[in-house]
């Protein structure tokens, strides 16, 4: 605050405006404090939200032969009532000749395309960018360095269960 | 009764202010010579007003559910009045917008009208180009069909390769751990209303600036800016040789966004919005995950790149490129604007614009796409008198999904060499090689043939005259 010297007097009314400026800027900024919570309540509840893993049943034992690769779908973790369809999650499980279950994610390792089965060839192939797997999920060709992500498997009582994962598949527990 | 109007029109003018309103915009003086090139700022804002009026419209019909978008898509597209032309127009606006964006961004480089005193006109022109390409990125996925809902899983796929933060900013974009009942109102959240509030923020920033320091007058040669003398040399030649903005500089923009506005109603009418392809359901594969015309160079460069610096460049890449876009106008404030003596300026647009272009065709093209719809060869034809074993290779061609990557006569893939001449080039023994062991970005097929099945293979790929 500079000193206005030819009216001294001035002085204090400017230390009022000052008083007063401070205030509108107060008041100014916890209104908008105030006004920001609900909004990133809104955006980032959803988001903090865990859902956690579930086991979910994708069918009966038998029905997966040996040396077959079958696509399952299954419920996400506890989703939304009205999520309707796009709810569910699709699986490759291929039963092994020693009788252990693999089961794939159909998301490409690359970027998360889907990856379709060509059963006479049996690999995986993904439309994207040419993403080619073997059976075993091991990478074929393409721009993926790695192969398929895997899914928990479980058999109880004679049904198969998979465990539930997050997106992105490169977080999953597993991998 | 006339004079009666004019004494309301006196009255409401003299409240209202509406004269007053308009009075900068007519007395606004600019530099001469501002001619067709100065046209491209306006036309993109033109396009912004177009996907406001055409989104609000969208707004009104569709539903922005995850459960039912789809049906309320199918809905605007055959049954509403007019929501197919509707839809088209939204889509052909975008594509537009994009396209002016760039030719302004060029234009106002190449003629370097970000040196001082516009350096934040430059700057919140970066941030509209940064929320225009948002703004495009979430309207693709209100397109909520099974390619929109394989799209978001793809973007939240890349994301999440983003080193430390990748699964947050993934959540973040989905709403939840996985695609659910947030996803959908959620994109639509913020491209109806956080970033269009956005948008018009720093559109109204961005034209103020536009009256503040002036539209840059025509660059030439040996007329360098000097930051200490610049505002004064404006002013004075607003004051000798200025022209007013309005009628005089605002003619070419109307002309030119009237031809913009035929262009987009033609295509949105004859061409219309992409055609929607099943239910989105995450479950069913038979999706093809592609992006719309201006992301598809950058899909073509993840197929393309080295893979181990793929994560890097997914990250990296764009954090410099905004940083050396905010960054032009400190690097060169001052000094030349004319694209005469500015070579490496004018050198490094060509570069942009013919890699981005290269990109896009070959991205276009996809050679690396496995073509899975290839129509399968003729077991009968293709080879003339095929003997058993060739039938059974022919049909072996087929169901392998060797056509999904070599082409054989007219149909297959172009991710392989064409195989129709390959008796030509390779011996029994090289093909042979090549089918068991696979190459580089050729799977090994030598665990799920038979001998007899690679025999019949081979002998097929060695009969003369395919076709």
């Amino acid at each position: 605050m500079s000193c206005d010297c030819e009216h001294p007097d001035k002085r204090e009314e400017l230390d009022r405006r000052t008083f007063f400026t401070r205030i509108i800027l107060g008041i100014g900024a916890v209104i908008a404090g105030s006004l920001a919570v609900p909004l990133g309540a809104a955006m980032f509840d959803p988001v903090l939200r865990k859902t956690g893993k579930d086991w979910r049943p994708v069918g009966k034992l038998d029905d997966f032969k040996v040396n077959e690769t079958r696509m399952v779908s299954f419920k996400n973790a506890s989703p939304y009532k009205w999520t309707g369809k796009v709810a569910y999650s699709a699986a490759y499980i291929r039963r092994n000749p020693d009788d252990s279950l693999i089961a794939f994610s159909v998301n490409c390792a690359h970027l998360g395309c889907p990856v379709r089965w060509e059963a006479k060839s049996e690999m995986f192939f993904c439309p994207c960018h040419g993403g080619v797997y073997y059976k075993d999920g091991s990478r074929a060709a393409g721009p993926p360095t790695r192969g398929l992500f895997t899914y928990s498997t479980r058999v109880l009582k004679g049904q198969v269960e998979i465990q539930t994962e997050d997106l992105p598949i490169s977080t999953l527990s597993n991998s | 009764m006339k004079a009666r109007l004019r004494k309301i029109w006196a009255w409401l003018d003299d409240r209202g202010g509406f004269s007053a309103m308009v009075k900068p915009l007519t007395t606004h003086l600019v530099p001469p010579g501002a001619k067709w090139n100065y046209v491209f700022g306006s036309a993109t804002l033109f396009c912004l007003i177009i996907q406001v009026i055409t989104g609000i419209s969208l707004g009104f019909l569709y539903q922005p559910s995850v459960d039912v978008a789809y049906q309320s898509l199918q809905y605007i597209e055959n049954r509403a009045f007019m929501g197919s032309f509707i839809r088209g127009m939204h889509n052909w606006g975008a594509s537009a917008m994009i396209l002016l964006m760039g030719a302004h961004m060029v234009r106002v480089y190449i003629t370097a009208a970000y040196k001082y005193p516009r350096e934040m006109s430059w700057m919140s022109g970066v941030v509209l180009l940064g929320l225009t390409i948002v703004m495009a990125f979430t309207g693709q996925l209100l397109r909520w069909d099974n390619n929109g809902v394989w799209s978001a899983v793809v973007a939240s796929e890349q994301m999440g390769r983003i080193p430390w933060i990748g699964a947050s900013v993934s959540h973040f974009l989905l709403g939840g751990d996985t695609i659910n009942g947030e996803s959908l109102n959620r994109f639509f959240a913020m491209h109806v209303f956080l970033f269009p509030a956005l948008l018009f923020l720093f559109v109204t920033y961005h034209l103020y600036l536009v009256f503040r320091n002036g539209i840059s007058e025509p660059p030439k040669v040996g007329r360098p800016v000097d930051p200490r003398t610049y505002r004064k040399w404006y002013d004075e030649l607003l004051q000798k040789k200025g022209v007013p903005f309005f009628p005089d500089v605002l003619w070419r923009d109307a002309v030119f966004s009237a031809v913009v506005f035929v262009a987009i109603v033609l295509l949105a009418y004859f061409v219309g919005a992409p055609a929607l392809s099943s239910a989105p359901d995450v479950t069913n594969v038979k999706a093809d995950p592609k992006p719309d015309w201006y992301f598809t160079w950058i899909f073509a460069i993840f197929a393309l790149m080295p893979r181990q610096i793929e994560s890097y460049v997914m990250f990296l890449g764009p954090l410099i490129g905004v940083l050396l876009l905010f960054s032009t106008p400190f690097l060169s404030h001052g000094g030349e604007r004319s694209p005469l003596r500015r070579p490496w300026a004018v050198a490094g647009v060509i570069m942009v614009v013919v890699t981005v272009g290269s990109l896009w065709y070959v991205g276009t093209i996809a050679p690396w796409s496995p073509r899975f719809s290839a129509p399968p060869l003729n077991v009968d034809t293709t080879v003339p008198k095929p003997t058993p074993s060739v039938q059974s290779g022919i049909a072996l061609f087929n169901s392998e999904g060797c056509l999904f990557c070599h082409k054989i006569g007219g149909s297959g893939g172009i991710r392989g060499p064409e195989l129709t001449h390959v008796q030509d080039r390779l011996t029994q023994e090289q093909i042979t090689i090549r089918i068991v062991n696979g190459a580089k970005n050729m799977p090994a097929y030598g665990g799920s043939l038979s001998k007899k099945e690679l025999d019949d293979i081979v002998a097929f790929l060695l009969a003369p005259d395919k076709k």
